[in-house]
């Protein structure tokens, strides 16, 4: 079977350049554009035991100075040997239950987690596409729209080009000059997907929570996401929602307790999931 | 998100590892050798590192700039705070050691002199506390962004260091107002300024690395940090204290890094400083060698915390 979904997911890899054969770089049709070797990935949690941490300074003395049994860290092992080649014009999607390691995976891809054991290499610098931990809810819209651009690394000229276009999108009029934690969940979801999705991406990561907002803006990021899908190099797309991946993706990872499970075309994997 | 051990049979039987039986016998690290592709998650070399965090001025600025603006956001008098809280905390020192413990004996103009010590150590107190919190206290961004991670630290001092400025401003009035001249020497203030800072963004380099993995630094730094303040002379005179003591006792306690900012300061802002120091007679270290310390503490503090600080590039993600 492994022959066979190799075949399907080539074919489909074929029809996507075929459709996406836009402005691409010098990058010969299906070559890698990502590859994860044998790739772990542990990290530390800190428990919410935050009583015990705080205010007692005598024991954060005593645990440095024994340097053991720190009570609260716990060590999440959630990616297990993990390998796969991404190709230019891939577009895929990543399923699985909660907990499944899916969006370690792509933190791991885009170079913001270091690997455990094995090794990820890209071609040129993968991003995730959200700006959420970068913006502040005391500050105006206008203020946050500025902040999340240059967060992305864009130029001041870039920012000055992009903002109305910005505003425009968010739909949320002048609620721009408004601090954010006046928003609703519903604005301020759509101004986050506005800035998110004003750089371009040469290998893009989507994680989830795009189908924000009310019926209108849901359709226009969906229209968003499948033109920034042209525009970059290959697309991973986490999502519980199957229909959008069914939609988007050539090809579909089933991640399962942090190791892959099935990897091949999204019917043959999604018949499999859903089984 | 923890998984028990067991699920690892479980996926054995799919077809895990689709690259190494599609690439045969090379492997995958070769195969990504033979394209040109990088390691996600390669460490910059260092003057690489520079120019990317130079690309990220912009950023930087306007994080501090953001932090500072959300701090006052949602109290009623707002961004008025930024000069009251320096006033207010130049009243309480003022009524603890000026009035209560009465320390003036050998000092004219001790109200000057307590509220330029305490501006300035607190300056590089709060960057030493607030880059020990940059990388920790910024997990989520560091997981969903790319960029140096110096940035975060960087950008934390240059927030204390707009915070200084006003302060600096409120200080110059309440010098002023306590008697002392305006003088020619007030012009080479902001050198200071700039050692300082250089000296607090090494120091703040260097707790972010700290902080991010021993979290149970950021419980004890209030403590080390009360502790310097105590020997930095913010309430006292050095030379004063230590008349009667051995020299290389003097000497130490002056050639600790914030004695030696704030006394370059009092030297330059106050007019009396230097009088009293002269007048009493006792012993210490003249201009010349303090610029020379400042200048070692500056150089040496940003070197080490940046190359500390970059060391561990790769791995600040992890938590």
């Amino acid at each position: 079977m492994a022959e066979l979904t190799k075949e399907l997911s080539q074919m489909a890899n074929e029809q996507a350049i075929q459709a996406d054969a836009a402005p691409q770089d010098a990058a010969e049709p299906g070559a890698p554009t990502v590859i994860v070797d044998d790739l772990h990935i542990v990290y530390r949690v800190f428990g919410a035991a935050s009583e015990a941490e705080k205010g007692n300074a005598a024991n954060a003395l005593m645990r440095i100075i024994r340097r053991q049994g720190r009570p609260q860290m716990k060590e999440v092992h959630a990616v297990k040997g993990v390998s796969f080649i991404a190709r230019h014009g891939d577009a895929i999607g990543i399923i699985g239950r909660n907990g499944s390691g899916k969006s370690t995976l792509l933190r791991a891809i885009a170079g913001l987690l270091p690997p455990h054991k094995g090794s990820v290499y890209t071609d040129g610098q993968p991003s995730l596409l959200g700006v959420n931990a970068a913006l502040m809810k005391e500050l105006t819209g206008e203020r946050n729209i500025v902040l999340g651009c240059y967060a992305m690394g864009m130029t001041p000229a870039q920012v000055r080009e992009r903002y109305d276009e910005i505003v425009e999108f968010s739909g949320i009029g002048e609620f721009v000059q408004f601090p954010m934690s006046t928003y609703s969940s519903g604005m301020g979801a759509r101004l986050r997907f506005a800035i998110a999705s004003a750089k371009a991406h040469n290998v893009l990561l989507i994680d989830e929570a795009l189908a924000t907002g009310d019926r209108d803006f849901k359709r226009k990021s969906q229209e968003r996401i499948h033109q920034m899908r042209k525009e970059a190099g290959t697309v991973f797309l986490v999502a519980h929602n199957l229909d959008v991946i069914e939609e988007t993706c050539n090809r579909v990872i089933w991640l399962h307790k942090g190791q892959i499970k099935m990897d091949g075309d999204p019917t043959t994997v999604l018949a499999a999931y859903n089984a | 998100m923890s998984q028990p051990e067991s699920a690892v049979a479980d996926s054995r039987a799919g077809d895990r590892a689709r690259g190494s039986s599609q690439s045969g016998k090379e492997s995958l690290s070769a195969l990504a050798e033979r394209h040109g592709l990088r390691r996600a998650i390669a460490r910059p070399s260092l003057p690489v590192y520079l120019r990317q965090l130079w690309e990220r001025r912009h950023f930087v600025l306007t994080y501090a700039t953001s932090r500072n603006v959300s701090k006052y956001s949602d109290s009623m008098l707002g961004q008025l705070w930024q000069v009251l809280t320096p006033l207010l905390n130049a009243g309480v020192y003022y009524l603890m050691f000026g009035l209560i413990l009465g320390q003036k004996k050998d000092i004219t103009n001790y109200t000057a002199f307590l509220i330029t010590g305490v501006f300035v150590y607190s300056y590089t107190q709060r960057s030493i506390t607030g880059g020990a919190k940059s990388i920790s206290g910024n997990l989520s961004l560091i997981r969903a962004l790319h960029f140096p991670r110096a940035a975060l630290p960087l950008a934390y001092t240059i927030q204390e260091f707009q915070q200084l400025a006003i302060s600096m401003g409120v200080l110059a009035v309440i010098v002023l107002v306590t008697g002392e001249p305006l003088t020619w020497m007030w012009l080479l203030i902001p050198v200071v300024l700039l050692l300082q800072t250089i000296f607090n963004v090494g120091m703040s380099l260097l707790l972010a690395r700290i902080g991010a993995f021993v979290r149970d630094m950021n419980q004890l730094l209030p403590f080390i940090l009360r502790t310097w303040l105590y020997t930095s002379g913010v309430f006292y005179s050095i030379p004063a204290k230590m008349d009667g003591q051995p020299a290389w006792a003097r000497i130490l306690l002056e050639f600790n890094p914030p004695s030696v900012f704030i006394d370059l300061m009092r030297h330059l802002l106050l007019a009396t400083y230097p009088r009293d120091l002269d007048k009493f007679g006792y012993p210490h270290s003249s201009l010349g060698q303090l610029w020379l310390y400042a200048a070692f503490w500056a150089a040496v503090a940003l070197i080490g915390g940046f190359w500390y600080f970059w060391r561990a590039e790769e791995r600040y993600g992890r938590g």
